[in-house]
């Protein structure tokens, strides 16, 4: 129901697009041109609108309500779903400057469509500058109504030609991916084992990409640091594995990056963070199910087969990491994801994880196992963690 | 001479203390006084030389006023070198409004300070009052409890005859200059020019220097008095006072010169209605203290009970007379003078068991509402004034009157505490804001309920002057120096009805304000951003211009009607 706008505008694909999608790699396809639908929908939605005012009567958008408290997790579909709460935007003398903005970002947005251009979220914040009274303030201002927007229209804002300006993430180890060439559409053959030091970029837009792999599983990786001394040590090759790096909470493109590549190959994805609760609540759960404020999308925007390898908080015993004291914002966090997050709450082992974390009121990084040796982590962490890959918290 | 001051100078404190007759000091207990003597050995050592009786005989003596308060400065206000400077420019302008009033004269006064050196003024004020009959003239400046208007029960500035006497006191005291007074009691009199020193001891005046001089005025008073002090411009300054004074006297004018001023500064009349002469009156019954009622029989004339009742004060018919006799199981025709302690006692219940009319209320003279919107109008920018004046009320058988006033808005700063003024018989008070009662009726309203933003405890916030007088002919002051007004629970309850009647209205100005604010900038919305709309919609669906103008004009429609609705 939810999804259901995204579905229509996705059209043939959408279907296939569904957590462990059986058909082709093809069939996953979804790229920005799936915009004619979405110029569909605008005009249908500003046609209601002008209807209304000539009868007039007063225009109503409704927007899904965009937080942690109207997403409802599904274990059996594997991410947040958004549950039905909407908030309703009634065109009245108080509503007349948000209105007059969401409508004009819409404008702004077909038009990128029709000319298949592009606007990140500053430039768009930018072109906003152009509209007199209505322009935008801050950019904050901007972004909230391109989220609306996206809300409304439950399509992805690379559909509408927004991009962000965040960078998706870095791959390294034994991948293909099969882009296509921006001049002549001939498919490129990317070689993610010839970067030598350096590593992949994930593309801000995905849908595109094809994979060739004969790795095991894909080790995601929270901070570069990590990142760069496996690489450095060419732990792929030894492990047999795809090597991505988040660099924080991932974003939609990498998270979509590492679903597709999952998804078409049936591999596994071990997730390997700092055993505090950011790591567990904000990256890996992020990764996971997907957020509070983009929950119309976390359907695409999810990587439902991750699992947990750690730091767990039962590493920070078991391996005597060094450790600081949790600060009062990560008690706050843990606490709130007890009592709130409808993830952490569905799974026993998270909150018995969680409260031992904050009965030991500690958190240890990913760095800290090298007190015991630079490599520890390569020749001994790893190995001994991912032989149990069963024990990883969901 | 110390008991009676004591007397007069303590209206509020309660009778209870000394209902066992005679009025007493409250020295403290010379027995608790030495520490060290509990811890002595039992046997006093013999050399120390004890006290006896005859002894101390030798150093009793009596203690004149003026010497008291010579010691005791800060009783009168001259506590510190800045607030000697206000007092005193305070008692000579408070004298002159009085002297001018009473003759029935638009007050019109000179204030001048010059600087002398860094830490020395003097202070010249300068009245077109009646002028001062040449005999009395020492005995006014120069003797400590000499006045008009201590004996009459009658609404004036002053009370006591305390206050331009202290100042010439205290400016002898700090630096040694006499008080020069200049005064002519109509035109082709003589002006008499006298310096004058008070004998602290004596409490006497010495005269200095007697002579006619030629003095351009045709009738007035000038006092000059050399003091040290500091002159300092914002809170309880000077100006404040001057200021403060204009508007509660907006019948006088005032030219004020200060130093570091190029020229003096003209405070302009705004009305030139006198307000109307208060009468004196006796007192009431039920605000006399049995001390006071026994020194009445005692000193009284008349020579029945009765009769002393009638004719002392005021309200006593002689069927209430009698009633008041009957209860106290007195004879109305009985001698006053020859009335025991136990009976005054007596005597003293039954008044207060009677009822009696309330004191007659002509003896107050309030500002009048009209009066104080002109007052605060020619002082202060506002967009909004209101004022109200109660009817008269009665504390301990004395009549008072509350007076509000309220300016609102213009260029009274936003952000800030409420500016409260607070007079007293149409003299500015300046300090112990936190100890008067006015202060504690202010606090003691919720101000937010009219509009304004008021944190707990603390004055209400906003662009606010507010204006509170109490006029009574005998005001409950808590000290001497005249600064703040004793809480007596019907004093705050008309405080408290006077400053809730000017919230309401400000309150009803605040909203009716609001809401054209408010419908000003739904317009403005409208206006702004409807327009957008329309753009946005055109293009998307790409319709014609004429289409969008359509579609704007309807939307506008739309909702200036829904506003409206």
């Amino acid at each position: 129901m939810v999804a259901r706008g995204f579905r229509t505008i996705g059209a043939a694909n959408g279907k296939q697009d569904r957590f462990m999608a059986k058909k082709s790699v093809s069939a996953e396809k979804r790229g920005p041109s799936g915009g004619k639908n979405v110029l569909e929908a605008i005009r249908a939605s500003a046609q209601d609108i002008h209807k209304k005012i000539l009868a007039r009567k007063k225009p109503t958008m409704k927007f899904p309500v965009r937080s942690l408290s109207n997403v409802r997790y599904h274990p059996q579909r594997g991410f947040f779903e958004i549950a039905g709460r909407k908030k309703e935007r009634t065109l009245t003398v108080n509503t007349v400057k948000t209105f007059a903005q969401t409508l004009r970002m819409v404008s702004l947005s077909k038009e990128l469509i029709e000319n298949d251009d592009i606007a990140t979220k500053r430039e768009a914040y930018y072109v906003s500058k152009n509209w007199e009274e209505a322009r935008f303030n801050e950019q904050p201002e901007s972004d909230t109504v391109m989220d609306d927007v996206e809300a409304y229209f439950a399509v992805n804002r690379e559909q509408l030609g927004f991009i962000p300006e965040e960078k998706g993430g870095d791959v390294a180890g034994r991948l293909v991916v099969i882009d296509h060439d921006r001049d002549t559409g001939k498919a490129l053959r990317i070689d993610c084992t010839r970067f030598g030091s350096g590593a992949y970029s994930i593309p801000i837009s995905v849908e595109q990409l094809e994979f060739e792999t004969g790795a095991d599983f894909i080790l995601v990786i929270e901070t570069a640091g990590m990142f760069q001394r496996l690489v450095k040590h060419n732990y792929w090759k030894k492990a047999n594995c795809i090597l991505i790096s988040m660099g924080g909470v991932p974003t939609r493109a990498c998270r979509r990056f590492i679903r597709r590549l999952a998804d078409s190959k049936k591999i596994p994805v071990y997730v390997f963070v700092d055993g505090d609760p950011y790591g567990i609540t904000n990256i890996y759960r992020t990764l996971k199910v997907g957020s509070g404020n983009a929950a119309h999308l976390n359907e695409f925007f999810c990587v439902p087969q991750a699992s947990f390898l750690g730091i767990t908080p039962q590493d920070i015993v078991d391996y005597r990491l060094p450790t600081h004291p949790l600060k009062d914002v990560d008690i706050k966090r843990a606490r709130d994801a007890i009592k709130n997050d409808p993830f952490i709450r569905h799974h026993k082992e998270w909150i018995r994880a969680i409260e031992l974390l904050l009965k030991m009121s500690v958190r240890a990084e990913q760095q800290a196992l090298a007190k015991h040796g630079l490599n520890y982590v390569i020749d001994t962490y790893l190995p001994e963690k991912l032989r149990r890959p069963e024990r990883f918290l969901p | 001479m110390i008991a009676s001051f004591m007397d007069l100078g303590a209206p509020v404190s309660s009778s209870k203390s000394r209902s066992g007759g005679s009025p007493q000091l409250d020295f403290p207990d010379m027995e608790s006084l030495p520490p060290e003597a509990k811890e002595e050995p039992v046997e006093p050592p013999e050399t120390r030389k004890r006290e006896t009786a005859e002894s101390m005989a030798r150093r009793q003596r009596e203690i004149s006023i003026s010497e008291f308060f010579s010691k005791n400065r800060h009783l009168l206000g001259f506590d510190n070198p800045r607030k000697a400077l206000l007092t005193t420019v305070k008692e000579a302008v408070d004298n002159s409004l009085d002297a001018c009033e009473d003759a029935g004269i638009l007050p019109s006064l000179k204030v001048e300070i010059i600087q002398i050196e860094e830490e020395r003024f003097r202070v010249c004020v300068e009245d077109n009052g009646p002028g001062i009959v040449k005999a009395q003239i020492p005995k006014i400046f120069g003797k400590l409890l000499y006045g008009s208007k201590f004996h009459t029960l009658k609404q004036s500035r002053g009370q006591q005859g305390i206050g331009i006497s202290a100042a010439g006191m205290y400016g002898l005291l700090t630096t040694g200059k006499s008080i020069a007074v200049t005064s002519r009691t109509g035109p082709g009199k003589p002006a008499h020019y006298y310096e004058i020193q008070i004998d602290t001891r004596k409490n006497a005046p010495q005269v200095i220097t007697d002579r006619v001089v030629e003095w351009e005025p045709p009738h007035g008073t000038r006092v000059e008095i050399e003091l040290a002090g500091t002159y300092k411009k914002g809170r309880h300054s000077v100006d404040d006072y001057i200021r403060q004074t204009a508007i509660a006297n907006p019948h006088c004018e005032i030219v004020f010169s200060v130093p570091g001023e190029d020229g003096p500064l003209h405070l302009e009349r705004g009305s030139s209605v006198l307000p109307p002469e208060p009468k004196a009156i006796k007192p009431h019954p039920y605000g006399v203290e049995l001390g006071v009622l026994i020194r009445m029989m005692k000193e009284s004339p008349v020579r029945q009970l009765g009769a002393f009742l009638q004719k002392e004060f005021s309200r006593v018919s002689s069927r209430v007379a009698q009633e008041i006799c009957g209860e106290a199981s007195l004879k109305t025709r009985a001698n006053p003078r020859s009335i025991a302690a136990g009976e005054a006692e007596r005597l003293y219940r039954a008044i207060n068991s009677t009822k009696i009319m309330s004191p007659a209320t002509n003896c107050l003279s309030p500002i009048g509402e009209e009066q104080i919107l002109s007052g605060l109008k020619k002082e202060i920018d506002a967009d909004f004034y209101t004022a109200v004046t109660r009817s008269p009320s009665v504390y301990r058988g004395n009549p008072f009157q509350v007076e509000a006033g309220l300016a609102y808005g213009g260029t009274l700063p936003g952000d800030e505490l409420v500016e409260l003024m607070r007079f007293a018989n149409r003299v500015p008070l300046q300090y112990q804001q936190s100890a008067c009662a006015i202060s504690k009726a202010v606090l003691g309203i919720d101000w937010r309920s009219y509009g304004l933003s008021q944190s707990k405890g603390a004055l209400p916030a906003g662009p606010v002057l507010l204006f509170v007088h109490i006029a009574s002919a005998w005001v409950p002051f808590t000290s001497e120096s005249k600064e703040a007004v004793a809480a007596y629970p019907e004093i705050t309850r008309e405080l408290r009805l006077a400053l809730q009647e000017c919230g309401r209205k400000l309150a009803s100005h605040i909203r009716t304000h609001r809401r054209a604010a408010e419908e000003q900038k739904k317009r403005s919305y409208i206006e702004k951003y409807i327009p957008h709309i329309g753009i946005a919609l055109r293009e998307i669906l790409g319709f014609s211009e004429s289409a969008e103008n359509r579609l704007v004009e309807t939307l506008k429609d739309v909702l200036e009607r829904s506003r409206t609705a």
